[in-house]
């Protein structure tokens, strides 16, 4: 070090102090960014480690095996079985009929926000999306009971108004702002440029969107799909509320299911802490987790898969 | 409407909401050559190439007056189809755009919007997207991939599948704007070899900035500026021989 002048002085001890300042900022954000990683990791733990003392004792494939049968009898201090096959079933079917309502509208919805609207009542839609989301999802479940219960016994033929279709439309309705929104961000990404080639060209405003925006935004509305079906495979209460929570495999639209989630939570408050009852929800919680997390791994991966192929 | 003029513009102003981008202008662009529309940023020339299909009227705030009239028709009358103007008059942008599908079928899609499906069997369609492609001398190169998405190409490659695209439509006028400035120098002058190739079967109206372009490569000029037509007159006239001051000035490189 050589001389300083006095006003380096004062300069240098500013930004040592700066400097010292920097590192446990640095520090701190770095720790925040690792924290989502930990958080998940965490969470595997935590219900593994509740799961665990039952894991060794569970048939799996068995005649009362966890995935391969439908006796659910948790509760019982001899001989309980634990099959959740009727659940597992119930989830996607009931997911399945979600998502048959959920995407054709929420991608239509899009299309239509994006595409269509003018920028004021653009504005107003994107609005009302985001209430829509922000709905409870106990609120959804008393819209189950005392609206489309009524009118699927009057109009479905349904003997119970809860029942898979019922928890179908819910989590349907539940899962469209999710799919608008993140459908509408890949639509408004693709570049301005192809819309005008193709306008040039002579195509007509739906041209565009099913033989240019469709191809370009596909990674976007895939993963938007797919995230809908995260959500409507981990949704509870709604689910708990609008399906009738009956432990049996559907053979029609109109028969009263139950998923995973749903008997988890009608099941847990009843569960003493750390019996086989309790340890078998959270083995069924492991279950949940590793499927949502599969989910959306997968529309991670799309996502990527298809911008690295359209960098190119 | 003389003979061998394609496009006749009569008091043509245009509004971008309450700003008035042209004043009015008068121009008769004739059939079979290139014109080259100059001048200085701002000056209303892309304006007046983008009303020659009318794709400038998407962003909805444009108003105009005045006629165009393109093959006997004032475009500019409201039962005028845009679609089927378009298929008329093609354009090729700025930076190449071709659509993120495959080469094949960004060269078929506007017969694909324009022609029922029972006109356009399988084997028209090849035999269109082969004498398009070999046309922009592209087909030896991309034969054998033509699944490819096109938005992997090069660019010079893009911008030759950009007009090989408007090719099968058979238009009349192939409007550029300003095509060779995403291009390297050797992309340049490939692209000019193509476009004055092209002057043989249709008008060419192409925006440019870069003086030495509309030099060599067309065969008339406009200058204009503020929104005006000052000058129109062959190529060389325009280089050599001025007639407003300030043409003079800009072609000089006084202001630009």
């Amino acid at each position: 070090m050589t001389e300083r002048t006095p006003s380096r002085g004062w300069r240098a001890a500013l930004s040592s102090a700066a400097d010292w300042i920097e590192k446990p900022i640095e520090a701190l954000i770095r720790a925040c960014g690792w924290s989502s990683i930990v958080l998940v990791a965490a969470i595997f733990c935590f219900v593994f480690w509740y799961a665990a003392p039952l894991l060794p004792h569970i048939d799996w494939f068995g005649t009362d095996g966890f995935f391969t049968s439908t006796h659910w009898h948790a509760k019982e201090r001899e001989g309980a079985t634990y099959g959740v096959l009727a659940m597992i079933v119930g989830n996607f079917a009931v997911a399945l009929v979600a998502m048959v309502i959920a995407i054709p509208c929420g991608l239509a919805a899009a299309v239509y926000i994006s595409e269509f609207a003018g920028p004021r009542s653009k504005e107003w839609f994107k609005v009302g999306i985001e209430i829509l989301a922000a709905i409870p999802s106990i609120v959804w479940g008393f819209i189950a009971i005392t609206m489309i219960g009524p009118l699927l016994i009057k109009y479905a033929g349904a003997t119970m108004g809860t029942n898979l279709l019922n928890g179908g439309i819910v989590l349907g309705l539940m899962s469209i702002p999710l799919i608008v929104s993140l459908a509408e961000d890949s639509l408004r990404a693709v570049p301005d440029s192809f819309r005008e080639a193709a306008m040039a060209l002579g195509a007509n405003r739906w041209e565009i969107v099913y033989r240019v925006l469709f191809p370009a935004a596909r990674s976007g509305l895939l993963a938007a799909c797919m995230l809908g079906v995260g959500r409507a495979i981990g949704e509870t209460m709604a689910v708990l509320l609008a399906t009738g929570n009956k432990n049996q495999i559907p053979t029609s639209l109109t028969d009263p299911i139950t998923t995973l989630t749903a008997t988890i939570a009608s099941e847990m408050g009843d569960a003493e802490a750390g019996s086989p009852h309790s340890q078998s929800l959270f083995t069924i919680g492991l279950l949940l987790l590793v499927i949502t997390c599969a989910i959306n791994l997968t529309a991670n991966l799309v996502i990527r898969g298809n911008k690295r192929a359209s960098s190119n | 409407m003389q003979d061998g003029v394609s496009i006749d513009i009569r008091d043509y102003s245009l509004w971008y909401g309450k700003f008035q981008a042209l004043l009015g202008v008068s121009a008769q662009i004739k059939r079979g050559i290139i014109t080259s529309l100059i001048g200085p940023s701002g000056c209303g020339k892309t304006t007046l190439l983008r009303s020659f299909n009318r794709i400038n009227e998407r962003y909805g705030n444009v108003t105009t007056q005045g006629h165009i009239t393109i093959l006997g028709k004032n475009i500019l009358d409201s039962d005028v189809s845009v679609a089927a103007l378009r298929k008329r008059v093609g354009m090729v942008f700025q930076r190449p755009n071709p659509l993120p599908i495959s080469i094949y079928e960004n060269v078929v899609f506007g017969m694909k919007s324009h022609l029922p499906q029972a006109e356009r069997p399988r084997a028209v369609l090849d035999q269109a997207v082969e004498s398009a492609l070999r046309e922009v001398s592209l087909w030896d190169a991309l034969k054998d991939g033509l699944d490819r998405r096109a938005t992997e190409l090069t660019l010079e490659q893009q911008q030759k599948l950009c007009i090989a695209r408007l090719l099968p439509l058979k238009p009349d006028i192939i409007l550029m704007d300003e095509p060779c400035s995403a291009l390297d120098a050797s992309g340049i002058e490939r692209i000019e070899e193509l476009i004055t190739e092209l002057k043989r079967t249709f008008t060419i109206v192409m925006v440019t900035h870069n003086m030495a372009q509309a030099r060599r490569a067309s065969d008339e000029c406009i200058f204009m500026l503020m929104g005006e037509i000052i000058e129109h007159t062959p190529t060389l006239d325009m280089f050599m021989n001025p007639q407003n001051s300030k043409t003079a000035a800009y072609i000089e490189g006084r202001y630009g």
